[in-house]
């Protein structure tokens, strides 16, 4: 099978990666760590949006792959990233499995309010209980891969590098979900909902199905961003994290799975530098570039690169 | 037994807090269809604009019992400075847009706000609790309350009722109820939309400034004061149906109530509860106890 | 000839409003059947109740010998029962040929084809051949191929009636119910555009029952003739006996409105 476009989009990614981490400074290979742990939340978005849905309530699955991370670390002395990355999955996945039968059933802005609220529920619980830390939060265990501890020069390297083979992976997964009858409903659902059913599939099923998988994502970033900042705190369930979220997934656009990690790092650069130019102002410059991404480029950055194949 | 009259107190005073801060959110998405992010903005600013001309006031040695009027006129002041900017000079060309992508301009404008009042203020907190202490205290129950407490009541009460009068006494009250109810007929009508919009946005922000405010007094006034303030509307406004005042009145109530009780017996939940009964309401009864919007369910 | 979809009894009514009383009808089976009446009469009524968007208040429907009433619309489309619309719905954001492309896309969706370990391209079931195919044979009986790459938000109204039509022959459908398929349509387009419509879906062997308000096209198309007014049928007879019927020219085809 010749792989496609996309594919050897994602393939040029990692190698970047592997071989330009090695000149990225220490800070450099931090933020591109969190970009992938934020992309992965957003590409989950993206699923979601292609359906018409924008979920204000992302966190909510964010902080459960964190906070199983920590959990991990505290019960287990587990700091493996793959193994906390799939705990995170698992169990975000099966949240979403269950409070999927409730929010299929929703659209437009009341979407967008239960999933804020289910979010807030689970930041309600967390932010007071004593045993996860409260409003301080916990720290995680140092981080391992495959059971091994990278020298201290190396870890932020290596856990760069893992981060993008599981980000890229799951990528490439979801692209080619994308082009199964099932993951090709999502447009046709936002379009006209009612001729997908009349002609026999199940709306609910499929935005159920999408729910899900944008769980497990958000899972898989929020441990993954946990074991990389090594700190977690419920303000990882609040609704400015959603806000974020949402922010970064219309800032990158739906135009193709590398666009959320490309958003993301265009998000964390824009993030640094203004908190260093003025760490009182870094707010209003974000708020600025989300009025001029909404403004002028309503398809997201992703549209710049497809715009320039189509001249 | 006892623990009644103290939760009843608090809840109380807690849902006319919560009823000031929501009411204008339920106001302007009621006839703009828009979630409006900026609404804790404004209740921001209303609570610095307070603080900080009430601290001027009070440091000059004026009178403290007008104090209060300070408030007022900060909370006045700062929603006409920015209100009808941000309606006339950017909201008022995103009507045309999908409302969640409204609402995103609203969380960038909030952004955007949350920095200006930095850039305004500082990020030193600011404590003006002369007007609070200054009305010296009764007492319920056995506990002491501060009797500033039933000014925010009374504020609440006051509001509640002067809404109602305009809405339904009024010739401009019911162009805007015939607004909420169909704006494209309205405007064939011959009602100028767009300036019941601007005045919409600019009534709503200063109810929100209002409530900011008057809360100033009994808190520290630091950035991120509005952060909270939103998503507890949202609550509110949920409950008691988006775009319905009286639904404000009773989703203030409930929430009220609600946190009341939860603080008194088990604190541990306090939020918990509040958002799941935003929850249950978006569950069972989506278009909340008194709404009027129809919500897309399947 | 057997009959393949059988109402028995059909009674709804909103509130005051009676929408259907008594609705009895067997269609057989490869027949043309149209249904005429004033708008309000029942017959968007009870073509919403077959295809199981409206269930009816008492009553029963029957597709080949089965129970179907109380089935969800999405069920009984996948049983082979399938609509038109008065107002097309197509996918406005994308092309002619797009959108023929999703609805072979959610053929494969049903029958669990095509999926995430799935290699190759299938066939689309009942066209015995991959979407791309199947597609592009459809909207060449429907006279759309030119059309393809057009939004199908940008056809003319008679192209777009027929691209909802098409749509709907994905499914292979056993029994088509068309919701006025040429209301919109110019009056000299109508007999053309219904000429398409009948050629392509009695090649493909469907049981057709089709809502018109046009006489001419009734009396032309339609093998037999289903009269409604007041919720009720008032007639039930080949065309010409029902298009002279007098309580059908008292209620459907001219003069006074009782």
């Amino acid at each position: 099978m010749k792989p496609d476009r996309t594919s050897l989009l994602l393939g040029a990614i990692l190698a970047a990666v592997v071989l330009g981490g090695l000149a990225l400074p220490q800070w450099t290979l931090f933020i591109l760590t969190v970009a992938f742990a934020q992309g992965l939340v957003v590409l989950g978005l993206m699923l979601l949006q292609r359906a018409g849905l924008v979920s204000f309530g992302q966190a909510l699955f964010y902080c459960i792959g964190a906070y199983t991370a920590g959990g991990l670390g505290r019960a287990f002395g587990t700091g493996d990233l793959f193994v906390q990355m799939a705990a995170g999955a698992a169990a975000a996945a099966l949240v979403a499995l269950m409070l999927g039968f409730l929010l299929a059933r929703y659209r437009g802005i009341f979407f967008g309010l239960l999933s804020l609220a289910l979010s807030m529920i689970f930041y309600g619980l967390i932010v007071k209980s004593e045993a996860l830390g409260s409003t301080d939060g916990m720290n995680l265990v140092k981080s391992t891969l495959f059971g091994v501890r990278p020298d201290a020069g190396w870890v932020r390297y290596a856990m760069a590098v893992a981060a993008a083979c599981v980000a890229l992976g799951a990528a490439l997964l979801t692209h080619r979900y994308l082009r199964t009858p099932l993951g090709r409903l999502g447009p046709a659902i936002k379009d006209n909902e009612i001729r997908v059913e009349y002609m026999g599939a199940s709306v609910r099923y499929a935005i159920h199905v999408n729910y899900v998988i944008a769980a497990t994502l958000a899972g898989a970033g929020g441990a993954l961003a946990a074991t990389t900042v090594g700190h977690i705190d419920p303000e990882m369930a609040y609704w400015t994290t959603s806000g974020e979220f949402v922010f970064i997934a219309i800032l990158s656009g739906a135009g193709s799975v590398v666009a959320p990690f490309f958003g993301a790092l265009v998000f964390g650069a824009i993030h640094t530098i203004a908190y260093d130019l003025s760490p009182n102002t870094w707010q209003m410059s974000m708020g600025a570039a989300l009025l001029l991404a909404i403004v002028f480029l309503p398809d997201g950055l992703w549209s710049l690169f497809l715009r320039r194949k189509a001249a | 037994m006892s623990q009644i009259g103290p939760v009843l107190v608090d809840g109380v005073i807690y849902s006319a807090w919560l009823f000031i801060a929501a009411v204008g959110l339920t106001l302007v998405y009621g006839v703009m269809k828009i979630l409006n992010v900026t609404h804790g903005s404004f209740y921001a600013l209303g609570a610095y604009a307070g603080a900080s001309l009430t601290g001027a006031w009070l440091a000059r040695g004026y009178p403290p019992m007008l104090s209060y009027a300070v408030l007022l006129g900060g909370a006045l002041l700062v929603t006409l400075v920015f209100a009808p900017a941000i309606e006339r000079g950017l909201l008022r060309f995103m009507y045309a847009k999908d409302e969640v992508v409204i609402l995103l301009v609203t969380y960038a404008l909030f952004l955007i706000l949350e920095d200006t009042i930095k850039l305004i203020w500082g990020v030193n907190p600011y404590f003006v609790a002369e007007p609070y202490a200054l009305l010296g205290s009764f007492e319920v129950g056995g506990l002491r309350y501060p009797t500033y407490n039933l000014i925010l009541v009374g504020l609440a009460l006051a509001l509640s009722a002067g809404l109602a009068w305009v809405l339904h006494s009024t010739r401009v009250g019911k162009l805007l109820l015939a607004v909420i109810h169909d704006p494209e007929m309205s405007r064939a009508l011959g009602v100028n939309v767009d300036r019941f919009y601007l005045v919409t946005f600019t009534l709503g922000s200063l109810l929100a400034a209002l409530g900011g405010s008057f809360t100033a007094p009994t808190v520290s006034v630091v950035p991120g004061l509005g952060v909270d303030v939103i998503v507890l509307s949202f609550a509110v406004v949920v409950i008691g149906g988006l775009g319905s005042l009286p639904g404000a009145a009773l989703g203030a109530v409930i929430v009220g109530l609600v946190r009341s009780v939860s603080v008194h017996y088990l604190p541990q939940v306090e939020l918990f509860v509040i958002y799941s009964v935003m929850a249950l309401v978006l569950a069972f009864r989506p278009r909340g106890l008194f709404g009027l919007a129809e919500p897309r369910k399947i | 000839m057997p009959s393949i979809l059988e109402a028995q009894g059909l009674n709804k009514s909103f509130g005051a409003v009676i929408a259907a009383e008594g609705v009895t009808a067997a269609i057989e089976k490869d027949s043309v059947v149209g249904l005429i009446g004033t708008n309000g009469a029942g017959k968007t009524t009870f073509i919403n109740m077959i295809t199981g968007y409206l269930k009816p208040d008492s009553g029963s429907i029957h597709y080949e010998g089965r129970d179907i009433t109380a089935l969800a619309p999405r069920d009984i489309a996948r049983l082979g029962i399938c609509r038109s619309f008065q107002i097309p719905q197509l996918y406005s954001s994308l092309s002619v040929r797009e959108n023929m492309l999703m609805a072979m896309g959610i053929m494969l969706h049903n029958a669990d084809l095509g999926g995430f370990f799935s290699v190759g391209r299938p066939n689309v079931p009942g066209h015995d051949a991959p979407a791309e195919e199947a597609a592009d044979r459809i909207l060449g009986c429907f006279g759309l191929a030119e059309y393809g790459d057009r939004n199908a938000q940008v056809l003319p109204g008679g192209m777009r009636k027929l691209l909802d039509i098409a749509l709907t022959m994905a499914a292979k459908p056993r029994v088509l119910l068309l919701d006025e398929p040429t209301s919109g349509v110019s009056a000299q387009e109508k007999f053309g555009i219904m000429e398409v419509i009948m050629q392509a879906v009695k090649a493909e062997g469907a049981t057709v029952i089709f809502v018109e308000h046009d006489m001419e096209v009734v009396s032309r198309f339609a093998g037999r003739v289903l009269a409604f007014y007041d919720g009720r049928i008032i007639a039930d007879a080949p065309p010409e006996a029902a298009l002279n019927d007098a309580e059908v020219r008292r209620y459907v085809v001219g003069g006074v409105h009782a």
